[in-house]
C-alpha cells in the first residue's frame, strides 16, 4: 500500500439526530458516539467505558436505549437517532422535570445516559415497579452513588407523565 | 425553569467587574495564604493601590450578582454552597445570582484544592463577610443617596429599603454609589435564626444543564485548531519506552505525529508514547497500529499477593509511632479479656465516570489550560515550575468535573497536553481512556491492619492498631525520610476515644511498593474506620455489651448525641431476634457520622441489605439535601469498595482495566437509605467525605450479629455470606 493511502476507510452518511440530517464523512467503524460529539458537535452524549458497561453514552436508535460507543456508524445511518439535547429544548420533559425536582445529578457526567435509559423505559412502561426500573437501569453506573434518588425520579416521571395524560 | 446560562466566562466576568462604576466589585487583596483577617477593597481602591483584587463579588448596574467558586465542582456541591453563603448575607435571591469558576491562583484565593471536604468549613467566614461588606456598602450608599440615618434602612432580596417611609432602591441602582464607598472593617453577620438561605434545602444551580447535556466537561472542550492525543504509557511504573515503531500508525488517516513523552508521577517520571491525531478516533486508531517496546528493569513484577504477603510480614516490625497514651502493651498483656485481629482492605480506583482529560496550549511563554481539575492552584504552580515561567503566564480554566474523588488533584495528566502543545505548537486535548484510566492509577493504597486490644471492669483499658500500607507522603521525594511515620493512623477514629481509653497506641510500618498510591474519597479513614470500628464491635463482643451502648459509654458528648438519634431512627432497643443489626461511627474531616445497617436471610438463605440508616454531623451547614446526596453517594461508593470491586496487580500490572473486571455497583444492588441531619452549634465540617468509613464495618457489624461470622477482609462476596 502506498504510504499516502491512510487504512481508515471514509464513507459519507446522512445521519438524522433530534430531526435534524446531519452529513457526516466517517470510518464505517467508528462508534456512533464519536460521531455525535466530534462531527455532529453535540456533546451531552458521553465517553465512559467504550465498551457498553456504564450507559454513560445512552442514546435513542428508532426510540430504544443503546450504546452508541459500541454502534458503528454504518448502523445508525438510516436510523432515527435521538440525544439527550433532543429530549426537550427547555428542560420540560417529564424525566427532565422529574430529575430536577428530585435533585439527582451530582457530578452529572452520567445523567445523559441515566436520563435516556428512563425516558426510553417510561415511553414503554408508564408505571414501572422497582424490578422494572432495576432492569431498565442496571446498565448503568453512577460513580456518585444517585442510585437512590434515580429510583425515586423515575416514579415521580411517572406521576408527571400520568398527570400530563389524564 | 432556570435554563439561562449560570456559567459566566471568565473573562467576561473580568471584562464587568474592571468596569469602576458600571459595578460594585469586592474582594480581597489576599496574601499568599488565605485569611479571614484579610482586607475587603472595592475594586477602585485596588486599581488606585495598584493591587489586583481577587473578586468574590461583583453587582451590576441591572441588580445581577457574580461570584467567583474559587473551588472545583465535581458533584459535592460547591457550585451551590459557595453561593448560597455569600446570597445569605448579601440579601439576594439565588434567582439573581451567575456563578463563575475562578481561575487557578493561589495567590489570589488562598487554598483552591478541592480535598478533604474543606470549600464550606475553610471559608465560610469569609464569604459571609465578604456578602455582608457588599450589603452594608449598598444600605450606606442609599442613606446617602435619601440623605437618611443609616439605621433607618434594611436590605432585602435585592433592594434597600427605608423603614420609616417604604423608600427603596434595588442594588443597580446603587452599585455606581457604593462602588466608591470605602469597605466597613467589622460588618455585623446575621444570626442563624435570621437565614433565609443558608440551611435550606434550595435546589442546586448546575442542575439545570447537567439534565441536558450543556454542562461543560473535560471532555466538552474545543479549542479552534486543537489537535487530539491519546498516550501508550507503560503498563508497570517506571517502565521506559525502550523502543517503538510508528509505521503502521502514521498510516492512519488523520494521524499527525508520534512521539515519545513523559509525565511526572511524583517524584519520578512516566514514560508513554503519544499519538497525535486531527480527531480523537484516529488518535485511538492510530494508537492501536503503534507498537512500544518496553524496558521494565527497573520495576518489580509483584502481585497482589506478594504486596499483601510484604504488609502482613511488616506488621511484625516494631514500626513508627504517630500517638500513644499510657502503655497498652503492658495492659495488654496483663488483661483476661483481649482480643486481636487482622484487617485487610483493598487497593481501589478512583473510577470516576469522566475518564481523564486535559487540554492545553502553549504560546511562547504563556499557557492556557482547559480541564475538570480539583487543584487549580497547584496546576498553576506546577506549569509554570516545569516550563520555568511565572505563575501570572499560566491561565487554568476549570470546567465541571465527572467526578474526582482525589485522583483530578493530581498533576500528571495535566501536564501531558502542555508538552505535546509544545511540541506541536497547537492546542493539544489528552484523553484517556477507561483503560487508561483504570490501570495507571494512582490508587487507593491497599492496608494491612494489626488491632490488639483488652477489656478491663466492662471498659476498654486498651487499644493498639498497627498499619501496615504504603505511606503516599514518601512518593513525593525520591529520597523520603523514612524514619516519619504516618500521620494519618488515627484519621477516623472518635477523637473521644483517647480520652477514656487509658492506654492506646497508633502507629504504621510502611510498606514498600511501586504502586502509585492517592487520595481516594475519604482518604486513610476510608480503610482505618473499617478496621476501628470492626474493632470496637469485637470489643463489645467480647465485654459481653450492645454494641451502641459500649460506644456510648465511651463517648463524648457529641458521638453520643449522633448514636442517640441512631437509637430513636432504628428503634434500637426493640431489635428482634433475627434481624441482624450493625452500628459504626468514625469522625472525618471535623464531621461525625454515624450508621446502621440491617440485614437479614431470605428463604433461599441469601444476604440481604435492608436498610441503612445515616446520621451526620457536620455542624453549621448550607444545605440540607446536598448533604444527604453526598450522605447517600458515600454510602454507594463504601458498599462498592466493600464487597464489589478492587484493584488487583500481577507482573507489576492491575489487572483490571473497565467496568466489566472492576464491578461497580447498580442501581438493584442499593438498598434503602435514611439520612438525618443533626441540628447543634458546631463548627462547620466536612460533607462530601465523612459518610463514607462508617458504612463497611457497619455492614460487617450487622452481618457478625446475624451469623456470627466476622469479615475481616475487604472486599468479600456478600452472596456467599
Amino acid at each position: 500500500m502506498p504510504p499516502f493511502i491512510k487504512p481508515i476507510l471514509m464513507a459519507s452518511y446522512n445521519l438524522l439526530i433530534n430531526g435534524k440530517t446531519y452529513k457526516v464523512e466517517a470510518d464505517p467503524k467508528m462508534p456512533l458516539l464519536w460521531v455525535i460529539r466530534d462531527l455532529a458537535g453535540l456533546h451531552g452524549t458521553k465517553y465512559g467505558c467504550g465498551m457498553a458497561q456504564c450507559g454513560a453514552c445512552t442514546v435513542h436508535v428508532n426510540g430504544n436505549p443503546v450504546p452508541s460507543c459500541t454502534l458503528p456508524v454504518s448502523s445508525a445511518a438510516k436510523q432515527t437517532i435521538t440525544t439527550i439535547e433532543g429530549l426537550s429544548n427547555d428542560n420540560t420533559h417529564a424525566v427532565q422535570k422529574a430529575w430536577l425536582a428530585e435533585q439527582v445529578p451530582q457530578c452529572g457526567y452520567c445523567q445523559s445516559g441515566q436520563i435516556m435509559a428512563a425516558a426510553a423505559l417510561l415511553k414503554r412502561n408508564p408505571n414501572p415497579t422497582d424490578q422494572d426500573i432495576d432492569a431498565a437501569m442496571m446498565g448503568h453506573i453512577c460513580r456518585c452513588g444517585t442510585y437512590p434518588r434515580i429510583r425515586k425520579a423515575i416514579k415521580t416521571a411517572a406521576q408527571i407523565m400520568a398527570k400530563a395524560s389524564n | 425553569m432556570q435554563t439561562k446560562d449560570k456559567n459566566l466566562s471568565r473573562r467576561n466576568f473580568i471584562r464587568i467587574s474592571g468596569m469602576t462604576g458600571a459595578a460594585l466589585t469586592i474582594g480581597y487583596a489576599m496574601p499568599a495564604l488565605a485569611n479571614d483577617a484579610a482586607e475587603i477593597l472595592t475594586a477602585q481602591k485596588a486599581s488606585e493601590q495598584g493591587i489586583e483584587l481577587t473578586a468574590w463579588i461583583s453587582i451590576d448596574k441591572t441588580g445581577k450578582v457574580t461570584i467567583l467558586n474559587h473551588r472545583s465542582e465535581m458533584g459535592q456541591g460547591s457550585f451551590q454552597a459557595v453561593p448560597q453563603m455569600v446570597a445569605e448575607e448579601l440579601e439576594v435571591s439565588l434567582d439573581n445570582v451567575n456563578i463563575a469558576f475562578a481561575p487557578g491562583s493561589q495567590t489570589k484565593y488562598g487554598s483552591q484544592l478541592t480535598g478533604g471536604s474543606s470549600t464550606v468549613r475553610g471559608a465560610y467566614t469569609r464569604l459571609l463577610r465578604t456578602g455582608a461588606t457588599a450589603r452594608e456598602m449598598l444600605i450606606e450608599a442609599a442613606a446617602k443617596k435619601w440623605n437618611v440615618n443609616r439605621s433607618e434602612c434594611y436590605a432585602e432580596n435585592g433592594f434597600v429599603i427605608h423603614k420609616p417611609s417604604g423608600k427603596k432602591l434595588g442594588y443597580g441602582e446603587l452599585v455606581e454609589e457604593a462602588s466608591k464607598l470605602t469597605p466597613p472593617k467589622d460588618v455585623k453577620l446575621k444570626r442563624r435564626e435570621e437565614y433565609k438561605i443558608v440551611g435550606k434545602p434550595l435546589p442546586r444551580q448546575d442542575n439545570p444543564n447537567k439534565i441536558n447535556g450543556k454542562a461543560e466537561f473535560g471532555l466538552d472542550v474545543k479549542i479552534p485548531g486543537m489537535l487530539y492525543a491519546v498516550i501508550e504509557r507503560s503498563p508497570r511504573f517506571k517502565g521506559k519506552v525502550k523502543s517503538f515503531d510508528d509505521a503502521a500508525a502514521m498510516k492512519v488517516r488523520g494521524v499527525k505525529k508520534v512521539l515519545k513523552t513523559t509525565a511526572p508521577v511524583f517524584a519520578v517520571e512516566r514514560e508513554g508514547v503519544a499519538v497525535i491525531a486531527d480527531s480523537l478516533w484516529a488518535a485511538v486508531e492510530g494508537r492501536k497500529a503503534l507498537k512500544v517496546e518496553w524496558d521494565d528493569s527497573a520495576f518489580e513484577h509483584l502481585s497482589t499477593e506478594q504486596l499483601y504477603t510484604r504488609m502482613k510480614e511488616d506488621l511484625k516490625k516494631p514500626g513508627l509511632s504517630q500517638r500513644t497514651g499510657g502503655n497498652a502493651e503492658a495492659v495488654f498483656q496483663k488483661t483476661e479479656k483481649k482480643v486481636e485481629a487482622i484487617y485487610e482492605t483493598p487497593y481501589e480506583a478512583h473510577a470516576c465516570m469522566e475518564p481523564l482529560t486535559c487540554t492545553a496550549h502553549v504560546q511562547g511563554d504563556k499557557v492556557e489550560v482547559w480541564g475538570p481539575i480539583q487543584a487549580p492552584d497547584w496546576i498553576q504552580q506546577d506549569i509554570s515550575g516545569r516550563l520555568k515561567i511565572k505563575p501570572e503566564n499560566v491561565t487554568v480554566n476549570m470546567t465541571f468535573l465527572g467526578g474526582g474523588f482525589g485522583r483530578k488533584a493530581f498533576m500528571d495528566y495535566t501536564y501531558e497536553p502542555v508538552l505535546l502543545s509544545k511540541e506541536m505548537n497547537a492546542p493539544v486535548q489528552v484523553v484517556w481512556t477507561r483503560e487508561d484510566d483504570m490501570t495507571q492509577g494512582p490508587f487507593r493504597p491497599g492496608a494491612v491492619y494489626e488491632c490488639k486490644g483488652s477489656i478491663g471492669g466492662g471498659r476498654i483499658n486498651s487499644f493498639q492498631a498497627k498499619m501496615a500500607a504504603q505511606n503516599m507522603n514518601w512518593q513525593w521525594s525520591p529520597q523520603p525520610d523514612k524514619t516519619a511515620y504516618n500521620d494519618s493512623t488515627t484519621e477516623g477514629f472518635c477523637e473521644s476515644y483517647f480520652e477514656t481509653i487509658p492506654n492506646y497506641s497508633f502507629g504504621d510500618v510502611p510498606t514498600e511498593s511501586p504502586v502509585p498510591v492517592m487520595w481516594w474519597r475519604s482518604v486513610y479513614s476510608s480503610t482505618n474506620g473499617f478496621a476501628f470500628e470492626s474493632f470496637i464491635d469485637e470489643l463489645a463482643v467480647t465485654a459481653e455489651k450492645d454494641p451502641l451502648q459500649f460506644r456510648k459509654q465511651h463517648l463524648g458528648e457529641r458521638y453520643r448525641a449522633v448514636l442517640e438519634k441512631i437509637e430513636e431512627l432504628t428503634n434500637w432497643k426493640d431489635k428482634k431476634k433475627n434481624d441482624g443489626w450493625g452500628v459504626a461511627i468514625t469522625f472525618c474531616f471535623n464531621s461525625v457520622v454515624g450508621e446502621a445497617v440491617k440485614v437479614s436471610k431470605n428463604a433461599g438463605g441469601k444476604l440481604k441489605i435492608d436498610k441503612v440508616f445515616a446520621v451526620m454531623d457536620c455542624g453549621w451547614y448550607v444545605n440540607p439535601d446536598i448533604i444527604r446526596a453526598q450522605v447517600e453517594g458515600s454510602i454507594v461508593m463504601a458498599y462498592g469498595a466493600a464487597v464489589s470491586h478492587e484493584i488487583h496487580f500481577q507482573d507489576g500490572k492491575a489487572m483490571e482495566t473497565n467496568f466489566h473486571q472492576y464491578k461497580m455497583p447498580r442501581i438493584n444492588e442499593i438498598p434503602d437509605i435514611e439520612v438525618h441531619i443533626m441540628d447543634n452549634e458546631e463548627k462547620p465540617g466536612g460533607v462530601g467525605e465523612p459518610a463514607l468509613p462508617p458504612f463497611a464495618p457497619a455492614l460487617c457489624n450487622a452481618i457478625f450479629d446475624l451469623t456470627g461470622k466476622r469479615i475481616r477482609k475487604l472486599p468479600f462476596n456478600i452472596s456467599e455470606v
